[in-house]
């Protein structure tokens, strides 16, 4: 479903800030992975996605997305494949405008945007339903502003945003990062729910070690612009914090920071 | 006072429209715009020059809306392809337009006093001059905010308003915000051209000079709409700014009656607008914020 050949990715190249952010990176996902993607500050994990989602240009390498090769592609054109979801709760939604107005741009994405009226009354009996199955209240208060809600509301909304039309990848940037920890189980849950019932291709950055345990069917570890691990399957269902600890310093050669990676 | 009322009212009705226009860009699209500063007088120049070779003035009226358009579209041009900062981009193009004025008009300024305009046939119908402009200039003023609001109830409308409010949610939306940009720009400088052809044949004279300065007299508009008349929903916002743009003039005739020198009026505006602009500030000085640690204030 996502093909990734190879891809590196260089900023500021020539200047003394030169920062290679990728380092021939490949990954394979199938239809239907759910790839948990971990690893410190600064090991590329931001930039992968946004090579992903076309925000950046690749130096070296192709991208192929449901056998289109987008490598080339702009980022709005790229966005007709892939749900997007960011860490910062401000990011995914239109501050300034009301929440069905955000559902409704979210259902064309991908679709031109012509002279129609721009939500008809039949979708909002969708969001209306949709929104009551996230159980924040949330079907009551469609004309209300975006920026009204509080972050963790936001993030839901952006996830829902992100499968409204279904996407053929789901990139997730440390969407929960943001959020206290009770709010960021309550979207983590809705995280899967939403992959399960749509069947998602879903590519998911967390910065915890046990989410990234937890949830989906394959796990991999970046560390300077390297992907280091790929575990799945059985080995995947197995796996502990101590394990992946010390895997992660068998394979890079060095001690995975602890910075914020661990525990909540 | 009957008689200054009624100026104040035909002048904002006309000035409504570059208003709007100014509002589309500054409050729509996030950019500060001063392409109008060189539109404005565009769209007077395209209209007394055609008045002045005998074009029907309602044909001349709207070649200026178009030559309005076209204005924005170079400065949509300059700033999506070229990467140049919008402000940068409209100073660039009303600099341009400062020789094309020149050109379009043969000279600095034209009169068009005893020629037939826009106001003529209303005229004829027995209204006298003011009333003529209050009519046509309030029918038109109905008919672009209902268009307006029609426009920006569309998916495209929608997808405009988003790109002013957070341009990488409507990206990863599938949308191209520089085409939503530059159509943007394209119909606040149609407006503001179209509001300049009115306001020449009012004035019955077209002058290089008379863009000087309208970007604040739009903002300073659009701002008093905003304060006085509210904005609930975006029917209100954009009534709001013919109210604002009426108000204005009705305030700059009463500074006038009570003596101001109008030489003086530019450096009044300027000041107004300053002091709106920073209300915000003011208001979080004299009534501090509280900072609240929530979520979003947790390491990210
Ligand atoms: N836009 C950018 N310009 C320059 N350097 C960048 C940019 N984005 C990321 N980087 C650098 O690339 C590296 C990887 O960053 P990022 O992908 O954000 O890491 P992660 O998300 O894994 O924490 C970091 O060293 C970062 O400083
Ligand atoms: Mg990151």
């Amino acid at each position: 479903m996502l093909r990734i050949d190879g891809v590196y990715k260089v900023f500021n190249p020539g200047t003394v800030n030169q920062k290679t952010a990728l380092r021939n990176v490949s990954l394979d996902m199938k239809e239907g992975d759910f790839i948990t993607l971990i690893g410190g500050n600064g090991a590329g994990k931001s930039t992968l996605l946004n090579c992903i989602a076309g925000v950046y240009g690749v130096d070296k390498g192709s991208i192929n997305i449901a056998g289109v090769d987008v490598t080339k592609l702009t980022e709005y054109k790229r966005a007709a494949f892939l749900g997007r979801v960011f860490q910062d709760p401000m990011m995914g939604t239109a501050s300034d405008m009301i929440l069905e107005e955000n559902l409704a741009l979210a259902l064309r994405r991908g679709k031109p945007r012509g002279l129609r009226w721009g939500i008809s009354n039949k979708e909002r009996e969708v969001y209306r339903e949709l929104l009551s199955h996230l159980g924040l209240g949330l079907e009551h208060r469609l004309n209300v502003k975006v920026k009204l809600l509080s972050g963790g509301q936001r993030q839901a909304i952006t996830l829902l945003m992100a499968t409204l039309n279904k996407p053929k990848v789901l990139l997730l940037d440390e969407h929960t990062a943001a959020l206290d920890p009770k709010t960021a189980a309550i979207v983590l849950d809705l995280t899967e729910r939403l992959v399960h019932e749509n069947g998602l291709t879903t590519l998911m950055v967390t910065h915890n070690m046990r989410d990234a345990i937890r949830y989906g069917n394959r796990l991999i570890m970046m560390h300077d612009g390297r992907i280091f691990l790929d575990i799945q399957g059985e080995e995947k269902k197995k796996l502990t914090v101590e394990e992946l600890l010390a895997r992660f310093g068998s394979a890079s050669g060095q001690e995975f920071s602890y910075d914020r990676a661990l525990l909540s | 006072m009957v008689e200054v009322i009624k100026g104040a009212l035909s002048l904002g009705l006309l000035w409504a429209i570059m208003t709007i226009g100014v509002y589309i860009t500054y409050r729509i699209l996030s950019i500060a715009d001063l392409t109008v500063e060189g539109s404005i007088t565009l769209g007077a120049a395209i209209a007394a020059h055609a008045i002045t070779s005998g074009m029907n003035p309602y044909l001349g009226t709207l070649i200026a809306l178009l030559g309005g358009m076209a204005a924005g579209l170079c400065t949509g041009l300059l700033h999506t392809k070229l990467k140049i900062p919008a402000l940068l981009s409209g100073i660039l193009t009303m600099i341009g337009l400062y020789s094309i004025n020149l050109r379009v008009m043969g000279k600095a300024n034209i009169s068009l006093l005893r020629m037939e305009n826009v106001y003529t046939v209303f005229e004829n119908m027995g209204l006298e001059p003011t009333w003529a402009t209050i009519t046509l200039g309030a029918i038109s003023v109905a008919a672009i905010v209902c268009l307006l609001y029609w426009f920006f109830g569309t998916e495209l409308g929608c997808a405009i308003r988003a790109t002013g409010n957070n341009p990488y949610m409507v990206r990863a939306q599938g949308i191209n915000t520089n085409t939503m940009i530059i159509i943007g720009l394209v119909i606040s400088n149609g407006l503001v051209s179209l509001g300049g052809a009115l306001i020449a044949q009012n004035q019955n004279f077209s002058d290089i000079g008379m863009g000087t300065g309208s970007i604040v007299i739009g903002l300073a508009s659009v701002i008093i709409g905003e304060v006085l008349f509210g904005k609930r929903n975006f029917f209100m916002r954009l009534t709001s700014l013919v109210f604002g743009a009426i108000t204005y003039r009705i305030i700059i005739a009463f500074v006038l009656k009570l003596g101001m020198h109008s030489n003086d009026l530019k450096l009044f505006t300027a000041i107004t607008v300053a002091i709106a602009l920073s209300l915000p500030m003011i208001k979080d000085f004299v009534n501090p914020p509280k900072i609240a640690i929530g979520e979003g204030e947790q390491d990210a």
